[in-house]
């Protein structure tokens, strides 16, 4: 008995000083005890598969694809992506002028998009307030980050601001494949208000907030 | 005339019994605590083909996760971000830095880097990113706080009755829907509070974002 609780303590001691604990961070890829079905000859995104001739599961669409994607209300009109139309490239229809104004009717509801998603796309960069503070420029990484209160910005068309966002300028890389559409427009109606928040005068606000605040 | 059986026989049945016991209790003990993803997938840590620092960028410098993980609200699949989107900064930022050789080799050629997938369920599994993370369930119950990893590991085992405790009670996890990404935050600092605060707050949640936390099979399984 003293012999069989010698090897049993051994081998408990074995396999737990192999095994280790629970959560051990470990470089090895998990076993799988019971392989079942869990890996399956199919297509998933971005792994390597053999099927295509990269070696890729996701592939680019063919050059001239059109896209399926759903179309857009804009202003209670459809627009799909592939038109030449304001909303797609930020320039009026059939010319290369930028338009003025945003391509969507400018509500609550696209501000508040526009913030969020400016303060997660823009503001790494451009800061939160929008003068060109954000993070990469704090730690002086960064050597020229636009301050979007410039008069310079500020006299821009919506249009220009919203092809800067997809296709970039200068050191900025275009956001197109990050940020959609829609939501490239929500943030340039939030920049907007943001460049209002600046601009704006005493002479802005109505008389009894003037009163609340005592602004002469 | 001698005895048949020895005297230290008496004892056997008795030895039979303890070592058996003992062999039982171990293998099932053993069993128990190792053949769960709680000890096969808790803790892999795969060495990345480019040492990418998640507590740097999402932690100290407080990029938010959608920054690089952009389609993770409309997909179901949480992308890993095109080389480019790193080119996005460091075409500036260590721009000549060796360690980022291969993204910038990357982005320029298009090859992309061969990062080495970590969290992944079974191919029988369909788990939808966009449906959780725009009905208040944070990156950070699946991946833990990945904003304090130097190197990304495995910490949550997702198991399929990890998944079912929170199915079953989705009033637990839910949280406001700005605060997804915000891997550090509880309702409040005090864990007494929290936990009220949770559970006021949780059923609330469950109603406004509609979640309907689906038990049946066919909700991962198709």
């Amino acid at each position: 008995m003293r012999y069989f609780i010698l090897i049993f303590a051994v081998l408990v001691l074995v396999v737990v000083g192999v095994a280790g604990r629970r959560g051990d961070l470990t470089r090895n890829r998990p076993i799988q005890i019971f392989p079942d079905m869990k890996r399956q000859l199919k297509l998933r995104p971005q792994t390597a598969n053999g099927f295509f001739a990269n070696g890729l599961s996701s592939q680019l669409p063919q050059p001239g694809t059109i896209s399926q994607e759903k179309s857009m209300l804009v202003g209670g009109k459809e627009v799909y992506s592939f038109e030449d139309a304001p909303v797609n490239t930020g320039r009026v229809t059939g010319a290369t002028n930028y338009i003025e104004l945003n391509a969507f009717p400018v509500t609550e509801q696209l501000l508040t998009r526009g913030h969020r998603q400016f303060n997660i796309y823009c503001a790494p960069c451009h800061g939160q307030t929008g003068e060109g503070n954000g993070i990469t420029k704090k730690i002086g990484a960064m050597a020229v980050v636009a301050n979007l209160h410039d008069q310079r910005i500020v006299k821009l068309a919506d249009g220009e601001i919203f092809n800067t966002a997809s296709n970039g300028k200068g050191v900025m890389q275009g956001y197109a494949a990050q940020i959609s559409k829609e939501d490239r427009w929500a943030i340039v109606a939030y920049l907007r208000a943001l460049q209002l928040s600046h601009l704006g005068v005493a002479d802005d606000l109505a008389p009894e907030t003037r009163a609340k605040l005592n602004i002469k | 005339m001698s005895a048949i059986f020895p005297k230290w026989t008496n004892k056997l049945p008795l030895m039979v019994i303890v070592g058996g016991l003992l062999t039982v209790i171990a293998v099932t003990a053993g069993v128990w605590y190792y053949f769960t993803p709680k000890y096969f997938r808790v803790g892999y840590q795969p060495i990345q083909p480019v040492s990418f620092s998640h507590a740097t960028h999402a932690g100290q410098l407080g990029i938010d996760c959608r920054y690089c993980h952009s389609m993770v609200e409309k997909s179901w699949f949480s992308n890993i971000p095109a080389s480019s989107t790193c080119m996005n900064c460091h075409n500036q930022v260590l721009k000549d830095d060796p360690r980022l050789a291969l993204v910038r080799e990357s982005a320029a050629s298009g090859k992309p880097i061969p990062w080495v997938q970590i969290h992944r369920v079974p191919d029988f599994v369909y788990f939808n990113h966009a449906v959780h993370v725009n009905r208040g369930i944070s990156c950070v119950e699946c991946h833990g706080r990945i904003d304090q990893m130097e190197e990304v590991y495995h910490s949550k085992p997702l198991s399929m009755s990890f998944c079912l405790d929170c199915h079953n009670n989705p009033a637990a996890k839910v949280r406001p829907a700005d605060k997804i990404t915000d891997l550090g935050w509880t309702p409040s600092p005090d864990p007494a509070i929290a936990a009220q605060t949770q559970a006021q707050y949780g059923k609330k949640f469950v109603h406004d974002f509609r979640v309907e936390s689906l038990n049946n099979c066919s909700a991962c399984h198709r």
